[in-house]
């Protein structure tokens, strides 16, 4: 079991250092310089090699990593080209909305999905399972965006019922965040339960030709204990693994729904300074939106032996 | 029988939009950027099926030039996509040792980007055109395709018809493309059908965030974003690229799961 833990964790270390490679070598691929984009077509030279030794550009390529990795792992993400705002607070603000979106909708989803995989899994090819497996299928189809703009149209401006624009900081009125949340929230909610429903539905029906299924029915267990007890906690394990996909997933797509509902979180922030040429928050939105996704996965595999304890063994 | 209906559904949906994309690659009932400030915002009519946008332009000519755009930039990617996954895929695979090691660990972190965030970020690079969308998704995709390869030819490169390939004195190189390489054709099929899916949902979100296909051009995605500030009032604009792109996922998710069936049978009958 703590062998299993500490492999995981260690196998995490070369993964964020590749990631921050990646990321690293990406905003310096990007064409122009970042000098003159920060002091504009005006600056003279002297200016601008200024600048760049104030920024340490002038060094090698692999000394400005090194330097830049120290900085990263003391939590400075460097400065908003055009506020000059710290860019992991603004980041970190961000990512708040987008969060709670996104595990709220994931919680959901999986909450209709499994149970709902279960059943259709377990009356296979009938009707049921059809009409389980139909709408998923359909929800899956649908683009997140135009689901938002659907909902948004009935809800906002055909019954009046919740605000299209706006939102409000949970800090400031749970309440208030709540009725702009509720809207995006239905959205993912929605598109993932098509994801997660049709996961949940192959894993149990291969859980349920198990020969152990066999052996708990024959003994006489009844069948919703076998459901319960045997085939959903079996069922669930790989399930388990693609949530934590589905929600690194969600956060690399969030900004489209961000926009449908123009609210201020973390994939708004990315897309806004792209079009900004806001650089460093650019190349901190895709290093904190990496590092999460690998941290989730860590969480999901770590409390994978929960679920299957076989998986310590190997 | 539920296979063939989802082959049937499937297949009549993708035949819609194959033949629309490549109909609107000769004719279109319009030009579809013909600007027309007299026909502006028009509800749908005999003269404008889908009605207008706008400026005036002829929304049905335009959902058939953004699904020829859309259909292009998908197959284009996929095989891009399919094309180097497979061969980093075989390769590894097949060869295991350090290559299989250090190249695994630089594909793994590559996969710890969700898709579409990797082909934001290299759009920014290379460019918003249908180029930098073709290069940006299929780099964004490889490493998928690479992994799910890989597992197929572990699997594949056990099997005794590859010792016996070995044995008689094949060169590795030949086992790999004669032996190994077909047999991994079939998890392949499915996956670039879904991935063809994938392609189109992410270049269409790119499209709707602004960082896609840039207008005046035609997408699905940018007609969608077009359309947000005449939602109520032109309910059509927004409804005709959505249904597209709705309609065209759901035939690419039904063709998919029957040839996954078809080729996984043990999924399909219980």
């Amino acid at each position: 079991m703590l062998g299993y833990l500490a492999r995981r964790l260690a196998m995490t270390v070369p993964t964020l250092l590749l990631v921050a490679i990646g990321v690293f070598t990406l905003v310096r691929l990007i064409p122009g310089d970042p000098v003159q984009v920060m002091l504009g077509d005006a600056a003279d030279p002297a200016q601008i090699a200024q600048m760049r030794a104030q920024l340490g550009l002038d060094q090698p390529i692999p000394l400005q990593f090194v330097h830049w990795l120290a900085r990263l792992l003391t939590g400075d993400f460097g400065h908003s080209i055009t506020d000059n705002l710290a860019v992991l607070p603004l980041i970190l603000e961000r990512f708040q909305v987008s969060a709670v979106i996104v595990l709220v909708a994931v919680g959901l989803a999986a909450c209709v999905a499994v149970p709902a995989g279960l059943i259709a899994a377990w009356r296979q090819n009938s009707a049921l399972d059809l009409a389980v497996v139909g709408s998923a299928t359909l929800l899956l189809s649908i683009p997140s965006f135009w689901l938002g703009l659907l909902l948004l149209l009935l809800f906002g401006l055909k019954l009046k019922w919740l605000p299209v624009i706006g939102y409000v900081p949970f800090s400031e009125n749970f309440w208030q965040a709540m009725v702009f949340m509720l809207l995006p929230i239905a959205t993912l909610t929605m598109i993932e339960i098509g994801v997660l429903t049709r996961m949940a539905r192959a894993a149990s029906i291969e859980v349920l030709r198990l020969e152990y299924v066999t052996h708990a029915r024959a003994k006489g267990v009844p069948e919703w204990l076998v459901l319960g007890r045997h085939v959903l906690p079996n069922a669930f394990a790989p399930t388990w693994t693609l949530i934590g996909l589905v929600l690194g997933h969600l956060l690399g797509g969030i900004a489209v729904i961000e926009t449908v509902f123009t609210l201020p979180g973390l994939g708004r922030l990315l897309v806004d300074s792209i079009f900004a040429r806001d650089y460093p928050v650019v190349q901190g939105c895709l290093l904190f939106t990496a590092v999460i996704y690998v941290v989730v996965n860590l969480i999901v595999d770590l409390c994978y032996p929960l679920f299957d304890p076989r998986v310590t063994v190997a | 029988m539920r296979v063939r209906t989802n082959t049937a559904i499937g297949g009549v949906l993708m035949a819609l939009v194959l033949g629309a994309a490549a109909t609107a690659a000769f004719w279109t009932p319009f030009d579809p950027l013909r600007v027309n400030l007299r026909a502006r915002l028009q509800p749908p009519s005999s003269l404008y099926w889908l009605g207008t946008d706008e400026f005036g332009r002829d929304v049905l000519s335009r959902v058939m030039a953004g699904a020829a755009t859309s259909v292009v930039v998908a197959l284009l990617t996929v095989t891009l996509a399919i094309g180097f996954g497979v061969m980093v895929g075989v390769v590894t695979g097949y060869l295991r040792g350090w290559t299989d090691r250090i190249i695994m660990a630089i594909n793994d972190a590559l996969l710890a980007f969700p898709g579409i965030l990797l082909a934001l970020a290299i759009m920014i690079v290379v460019g918003a055109n249908k180029f930098g969308l073709v290069l940006a998704l299929g780099l964004a995709y490889i490493p998928s395709v690479a992994r799910v390869v890989r597992g197929t030819v572990l699997s594949i490169r056990e099997k005794e018809y590859i010792e016996a390939s070995r044995v008689i004195g094949n060169s590795e190189l030949y086992s790999m493309l004669r032996h190994v390489l077909p047999n991994a054709v079939a998890p392949v099929a499915v996956l670039a059908t879904s991935m063809f899916g994938w392609v189109l949902l992410a270049e269409s979100a790119l499209s709707f965030l602004g960082l896609g296909v840039p207008p005046p051009a035609p997408t699905w995605g940018n007609m969608l974003a077009a359309s947000r500030p005449y939602m109520e009032s032109a309910v059509w604009l927004g409804m005709a690229p959505g249904l597209c792109i709705a309609l065209t996922l759901l035939g690419i998710n039904l063709l998919g799961d029957s040839l996954r069936d078809r080729l996984d049978p043990r999924m399909a009958h219980g």
